[in-house]
């Protein structure tokens, strides 16, 4: 098969790579990259474990074909926190017990990144209507929705991104 | 010691750091794996050619039945199950053949080039087609109290109908997944996604020919469970197991979503045929039940799901004379397994459709009958099953939360907006659950650990369970800190592995905690023993002017210190490389198993629970009668964990397992076609809930001062009794679709009620309020 060649700005680090025109997004970032945050859960863009921004927009990354993103900027779970500081979303998440077996979260809270990047203060129906396309099987939804509508901070706002209490293990 | 710390690997979730199996980093070598399955519900397999397959590209084994150096075999309890299928095929997705090769695609494109030859047999589909042609998996069971039949005669008031319970897919996040390594000779290390790493330890064992001590399951975490990775797990890692073995490289499987429902269990489906007996005040009097479950093709769990089934069809209400007969069927689907609840929810929903329908009968609230049949506190306080219901929690949740959740206040506007809409018909209901907590299979109660303390004062602590999302290692990690009287940060607790506590149970049956938290304390007094001798010693050859004895000493706050003098004390951390120099053993194991159970399966009689947790619940929903569409509009819920270990984590497994339970009995509806073909393969066509369908006002509550004596820390087992209280919203819906017929007739209702169902049943007491109404004027 033929390859081809994209230029992709992945976590804020620009990226030249080569590749094969029918690979998925998240194919690119699991198994060419090793950014295994980003889940496969269904392949067919109905659970939502596997999504990315791109271009500031939360997508499905087993929907998109690696060649679309040839120029864009992506943003996977592995680029929220920056060395020991977690983002206000990631903590926020610690603090609500949202995290259960975790499969979902990576996919969850960029989800909610996408949404919070616009809506500084979203509503209850707000955030359960961003994380619609977001399937979870433990928590019943309202320890991570609760955590999502408590950020309301912008994450991308680093200056008030803070060091958790909890030491990295 | 009540914390809210957050779940052990919540920083490795939240930056993506949490490896699962497929997240593993991958040697240069590793293959991945495919599983050829069976099209066909049921066919004698005539013939089978993989030589063009096996010259495919990138392909490097193609394996049948034929390959398989141990037994064919990988059923848990029963040995009806074959890994790979030899002679015949007994329900569509059964496994027939292996391949390994480079890609994924590859194996794709090998798969094509099998050819086999099927001979078509008839496929049994239903349970009523089991019952007709008679396919039992087993022989029935009963239990019974009392004079049924006399009891049933003299009933003032007698109903009979029949329930239908659905099945229901699992759905955890991660599908089945194992990585198979070699290692020297017959060795080989397992990592698997299993509830129970040694059972798949023995049946990779048995399909490859070696002995245990060959074999290394290890279970860092699952992407959930839920009883779906119970027994059905192994099989995911014999056939990775036989991959590895058979080209000795690393094989990593990783089933494809719709190939996991379709190949796997699913909720045991349950045709349910009941008679009850009550008097004019809608005391019941008597219970005949019929429970018949679809076991799918193989036993797999079927009868001690059955049996939970039997233990749980009184739900929170005496029941005087009961009579059940219980049935498991064999049909050509895949074998059904645990699901959370594990048979109880179907018991459950029998005898709480029974008191649904008391209260239509008698033009009661349903509030009013259930309360006057739960079990008493001091008589009318045995189940029939001969356990007392002791420490019994119900009366005084029912006060808290027909209070807290205005339950009288609601249900007098219901009635106005009701009156007042016509095409919106709201509903409420209240449902209690009392489940009994243990293994009904009683040598299962049992767990081990080991625990080893490092020369710098950190833990290291292993143990039998496995972390499925329930926070099992949290609540563990917790438990082992609060012994040791050190802050949580000293202690990891280590992936589940086979090679560091043998011969475990399944992290199963909602005793996670129970078992393993008193093992882990075990070995952990063990070792304070131990310390506490040698730390006396110190203090004393120190200082000779008192006497300090062993039993006084105790671990707190990253101290070690005698409780009379509180100047001697030493620091955890400084002490631990004393015991090394002192030659004091660090390491223990710990062992527990739960006394006091006593369970005669034959009679159907004994103490099976080592004790029953509650809980209750308050659903509000509003029904559009013109679409069937259902709104949740508010849940209100009180449960029961005893002196909670984790708040955060005991309150996110009630409202998750309460949501699991909405899915069962609103949007989950599983169908095959007629061929035995699952219809339902994949999330565009199975619903499981979504943030969008949970309650708009979603209320949960612990029940607070209630210790749970003999469990470890006064805590209870919290996973499966919440699911459970969904049979309230299920009942809330037929109290809206009741509505819409102002409450003379009964809805026609059973499990899951799709928003299909709910027109259907809307339509249906329609025409029976207009065929009476025809009649009435024609008299």
């Amino acid at each position: 098969m033929k390859t081809i060649a994209i230029k992709v700005t992945i976590n804020k680090k620009q990226q030249q790579l080569v590749i094969k025109p029918n690979l998925t997004l998240l194919d690119l970032l699991r198994e060419e990259l090793g950014l295994t945050g980003t889940k496969c859960g269904c392949e067919i863009g109905e659970c939502g474990a596997c999504t990315v921004l791109l271009n500031g927009q939360a997508v499905n990354s087993c929907l998109v074909l690696a060649p679309q993103v040839d120029g864009q900027e992506i943003v996977t779970v592995e680029g929220l926190a920056v060395g020991n500081l977690l983002t206000p979303l990631q903590d926020s998440f610690l603090d609500h017990d949202a995290v259960h077996c975790g499969f979902c979260t990576p996919g969850m809270l960029m989800s909610a990144q996408g949404l919070l990047d616009h809506s500084l203060d979203p509503t209850e129906s707000d955030v359960r209507t961003a994380i619609s396309g977001n399937l979870c099987r433990c928590s019943g939804y309202q320890q991570i929705v609760d955590a999502i509508k408590d950020t309301k901070v912008s994450v991308n706002d680093t200056n008030k991104a803070r060091i958790h209490t909890e030491k990295r293990t | 010691m009540s914390q809210q710390i957050p779940h052990e690997s919540a920083i490795l979730h939240v930056t993506g750091e949490a490896r699962y199996i497929d997240d593993l980093p991958a040697s240069d070598n590793l293959l991945l794996g495919r599983v050829v399955y069976s099209p066909h519900a049921h066919a004698r397999i005539i013939s089978f050619d993989l030589l063009k397959a096996r010259k495919a590209p990138g392909v490097v084994a193609i394996l049948s039945f034929k390959d398989i150096p141990g037994h064919n075999q990988m059923g848990p309890v029963v040995k009806d199950e074959p890994c790979l299928a030899e002679t015949q095929v007994t329900f569509a997705g059964q496994a027939m053949f292996l391949i390994a090769a480079a890609s994924d695609a590859q194996c794709r494109a090998a798969e094509k080039l099998i050819e086999v030859k099927y001979e078509l047999l008839d496929s049994i589909l239903s349970i009523e087609d089991a019952i007709e042609k008679n396919n039992l998996l087993g022989p029935p069971r009963t239990m019974n109290r009392g004079d049924a039949d006399t009891a049933m005669k003299n009933s003032p008031h007698v109903i009979k109908g029949e329930l239908r319970t659905g099945a229901a897919e699992h759905w955890y996040l991660e599908s089945q997944a194992a990585l198979s390594v070699p290692g020297e000779g017959p060795e080989i290390t397992v990592y698997s996604s299993s509830q129970n790493p040694t059972e798949t330890q023995a049946v990779v064992g048995e399909v490859l020919g070696i002995k245990k001590k060959d074999v290394v399951v290890e279970v860092r975490r699952m992407g959930g469970a839920f009883g779906g990775k119970e027994t059905q797990a192994n099989h995911t890692a014999c056939w990775s197991a036989l991959l590895c073995r058979a080209t000795g490289r690393p094989v990593k499987i990783r089933l494809f979503r719709d190939d996991d429902m379709i190949m796997t269990g699913k909720r045991h489906r349950f045709l349910i045929r009941y008679e009850a007996g009550f008097d004019d005040e809608g005391k019941i009097r008597v219970v005949k039940l019929e429970l018949n479950s679809d076991a799918g093709a193989a036993a797999d769990l079927s009868f001690a799901i059955m049996e939970r089934a039997m233990l749980h069809c009184d739900n929170s209400y005496f029941v005087p004379n009961m009579a059940v007969l219980a049935r498991v069927w064999k049909t050509n689907l895949p074998s059904n397994t645990a699901f959370r609840g594990f048979g109880g929810p179907q018991g459950m929903a029998a005898i709480e459709t029974i008191i649904d329908r008391i209260a239509r009968v008698l033009h009661k609230d349903s509030l009013d009958i259930r309360k006057m049949n739960f079990y008493g506190l001091g008589d009318n306080n045995v189940t029939h099953y001969g356990q007392v219901v002791e420490n019994n929690h119900l009366h005084t949740m029912y006060d808290q939360l027909v209070k807290s959740s205005e339950y009288a206040t609601r249900r007098k506007s219901i009635e106005e907006f009701n009156q007042a809409n016509e095409f919106y018909k709201k509903g409420l209901a209240l449902t209690p659950v009392k489940f009994g907590i243990s293994f009904t299979t009683t040598h299962l109660n049992q767990a081990g650990a080991l625990v080893n303390i490092y020369n710098d004062g950190t833990v290291l602590v292993n143990h039998g369970g496995t972390e499925m999302g329930q926070g099992l290692h949290t609540k563990i990690q917790q438990i082992a800190a609060a012994e040791l009287g050190v802050s949580i940060d000293r202690v990891r607790v280590n992936a589940t592995n086979t090679s560091k506590v043998p011969n475990t149970s399944a992290t199963a049956a909602s005793s996670g905690t129970d078992l393993n938290g008193m093992a882990v304390k075990n070995a952990i007094e063990i070792l304070k023993d131990r310390i506490s001798a040698t730390v006396a010693i110190l203090f004393n050859e120190k200082d000779a002017s008192v006497t300090t004895d062993k039993i006084e000493i105790v671990f707190e706050n990253d101290f070690i210190s005698d409780a009379k003098h509180l100047d001697r004390r030493i620091g955890f951390a400084e002490a631990m490389p004393q015991m090394v120099l002192r030659q004091v053993s660090l390491s223990s194991t710990g062992y527990y198993r739960t006394p006091g159970i006593k369970w005669d399966k034959t009679k159907g009689w004994g103490k099976p629970f080592h004790y029953y947790a509650f809980g209750m619940a308050v659903s509000e929903v509003l029904v559009d009668a013109l679409t069937g569409a259902v709104k949740f509009l508010r849940a209100d819920i009180l449960h029961d964990v005893g002196d909670s270990i984790n708040p955060g984590i005991d309150i996110g497994q009630v409202e998750g397992g309460f949501i699991q339970g909405v899915g069962w009995v609103t949007t989950e509806e599983i169908k095959w076609d007629a061929t035995g073909n699952l219809m339902t393969h994949s999330p565009d066509t199975y619903k499981i809930p979504t943030a969008q369908d949970i309650p708009l006002d979603f209320r949960v509550a612990l029940l607070q001062g209630v210790p749970n004596p003999d469990v470890i820390r006064k805590s209870k087992a919290v996973a499966e009794p919440p699911l459970m209280l969904s049979l309230s919203t299920w009942l809330a819906i037929k109290d809206a679709v009741s509505a819409t017929a102002n409450h003379e007739f009964e809805p026609d209702f059973s499990i899951p009620a799709t928003n299909e169902i709910i027109l259907l049943s809307i339509e249906k007491l329609k025409h029976r309020k207009k065929a009476r109404t025809s009649h009435q004027m024609l008299e």
